[in-house]
């Protein structure tokens, strides 16, 4: 046997002598690690996936619900109210006279939200402040008329069913970069089952790269 | 690249003769592009100004003292060859700058830009700028900022964009009729539409119907002096600032007099005399 086997098989000198030092049945200090590693990693863990999303994002109501199912079955389709104008431009949420088509001061419905509508934006003559969920940072350029005229694309690619909601959600804006967080998505995993779940620039170069062949130049969809 | 064979290559030429440097392009520029300014703007060294108007002058003694004034966008260089490797798209660590091969047009993206300022050291031409506060608008004021151009916020690079959301909106509205072509006076920049005296000439110089291609005529060939240089203009009275560097700018300069356009560039004694007569390849034919 050389030197080095002899070593190995009888453990260094030092190492023995520090086994013996304590007894090798005595792991409670392992275990009571092991628990406070898991309990620790546990609370980092949960208060990661539960509390940030609700510290990270503040919720506000929209001024009064707005029934989407009802208004589509009333109107017949999207573009009723959300209609490209002359210019090419996208007129997006629909301003007062829009609505007044249709209403007057007078509620056509029995319900309390309609009644909200006539008697403080009617009758007032003022326009519903609403917040938007799909709205993009102020940096970026996006053409409904390239996508819905050159592209064909229908609404719901991008802004999935919501004209089958019968209420209006509370929006979320994020307290950091005060976008909605319709961009982000819904999941602060960021993970994407339908084409409408996410909508920052890699889903937008994504789908160019598909359509296109190329993402773009920055001043497509930059201003 | 996008291989679009109706390739845009939006340029600009401005007549000297006609500009009396009133400074209307600078005040349309900076109302359209929501450029922020400071409460004393005398101090001119960090003064943000996409659109500069300089001043030349022949250097002589009255009565043969002449002036002449300059503005000067971006040039929206296409760099050497004219291959999109423009000085500032070429340094930018961040990709915050890019050449849109499309429209030939350099971007600058505001919220990518980390404000290293690499980019404004690479441009010979000073036509970028820091922003070295937020900006601040008098109170009310903000009401009336153009929503199609983002302002700019403290730490950033900006520049002139040849007034791409104009573009951007002339496209959308090709879409909405189905046409798909943007007409040449439905893509004009700010500074164009402004000049009182019609200085401006800005269009498509990839297009013979555009008014920029009739009076510039670009070569489509390198220059036999300079292999670098592309698009050099077949017009005796067109100049371009620098052209020797090769950065190719789309951005041209048109005068009668010999010595502004001499001024367009740095000439040592006696080379002048060599160039002045030549206008790219064709002279060579």
């Amino acid at each position: 046997m050389s030197e080095l086997e002899n070593k190995t098989e009888h453990g260094s000198v030092d190492g023995a002598t520090e086994g013996a030092a304590e007894d090798p049945k005595n792991d409670t200090g392992l275990g009571l690690g092991v628990i406070f590693f898991i309990v620790a990693f546990l609370i980092c863990f949960l208060s990661g996936w539960l509390l940030f999303p609700k510290l990270l994002y503040s919720k506000h109501e929209q001024p009064f619900n707005f029934d989407h199912a009802l208004h589509v079955q009333e109107t017949g389709d999207c573009e009723s109210c959300h209609f490209l104008r002359d210019d090419g431009t996208f007129s997006g949420i629909p301003k007062m006279a829009s609505c007044l088509d249709c209403h007057t001061d007078e509620p056509m419905g029995e319900t309390r939200d309609e009644a909200i509508f006539a008697s403080e934006y009617v009758a007032k003559e003022r326009e519903v402040p609403w917040y938007v969920y799909a709205k993009q940072p102020d940096c970026v350029f996006f053409s409904h008329a390239a996508h819905i005229e050159a592209a064909g694309m229908d609404c719901v690619t991008c802004h999935g069913h919501i004209g089958e909601s019968t209420t209006s959600r509370p929006y979320e804006e994020n307290r950091l970069t005060g976008y909605s967080r319709d961009i982000w998505g819904k999941n602060i995993w960021g993970i994407k089952k339908n084409s409408w779940d996410r909508m920052k620039m890699d889903d937008c170069a994504v789908c160019h790269k598909e359509e296109t062949g190329h993402q773009g130049y920055c001043f497509q969809c930059h201003k | 690249m996008i291989q679009d064979k109706k390739a845009h290559k939006y340029g600009m030429v401005i007549d000297l003769d006609k500009c009396t440097g009133c400074g209307s392009c600078t005040v349309s520029c900076m109302s359209e592009n929501n450029i922020p300014f400071k409460e004393d703007e005398s101090d001119k060294k960090d003064s943000i100004t996409w659109m500069r108007v300089y001043k030349l002058t022949n250097g002589k003694s009255f009565p043969d003292t002449q002036i002449t004034y300059l503005p000067r966008p971006c040039q929206h260089c296409g760099g050497k060859g004219d291959h999109g490797h423009s000085p500032c798209v070429s340094v930018c660590p961040a990709t915050a700058t890019d050449y849109g091969y499309d429209t030939g047009i350099v971007s600058q993206i505001y919220t990518r830009c980390f404000g290293c300022r690499y980019c404004m050291v690479s441009c010979p031409y000073h036509a970028r700028y820091f922003n070295w506060w937020d900006p601040i608008w008098p109170e009310g004021m903000e009401k009336y900022l153009s929503p199609n151009v983002s302002p700019r916020m403290r730490g950033v690079v900006e520049k002139c964009s040849f007034c791409y959301h104009r573009y951007q909106l002339a496209r959308e509205k090709a879409y909405y009729d189905g046409t798909h072509e943007i007409a040449e006076d439905a893509y004009q920049t700010a500074c164009t539409t402004a000049c009182p005296a019609g200085a401006i000439i800005f269009g498509d110089l990839n297009n013979p119907s555009h008014k920029v291609h009739q009076i510039v005529k670009p070569d489509p060939h390198p220059d036999p002096l300079n292999r670098d240089v592309v698009g050099k203009s077949r017009n005796p009275k067109v100049f371009r600032l620098l052209e020797r560097l090769g950065t190719n700018p789309k951005v041209y300069y048109m005068s009668e007099r010999e010595w502004v356009r001499k001024l367009g560039d740095n000439y040592l004694d006696g080379e002048w005399e060599k160039v002045k007569n030549h206008y790219g390849a064709a002279s060579h034919e």
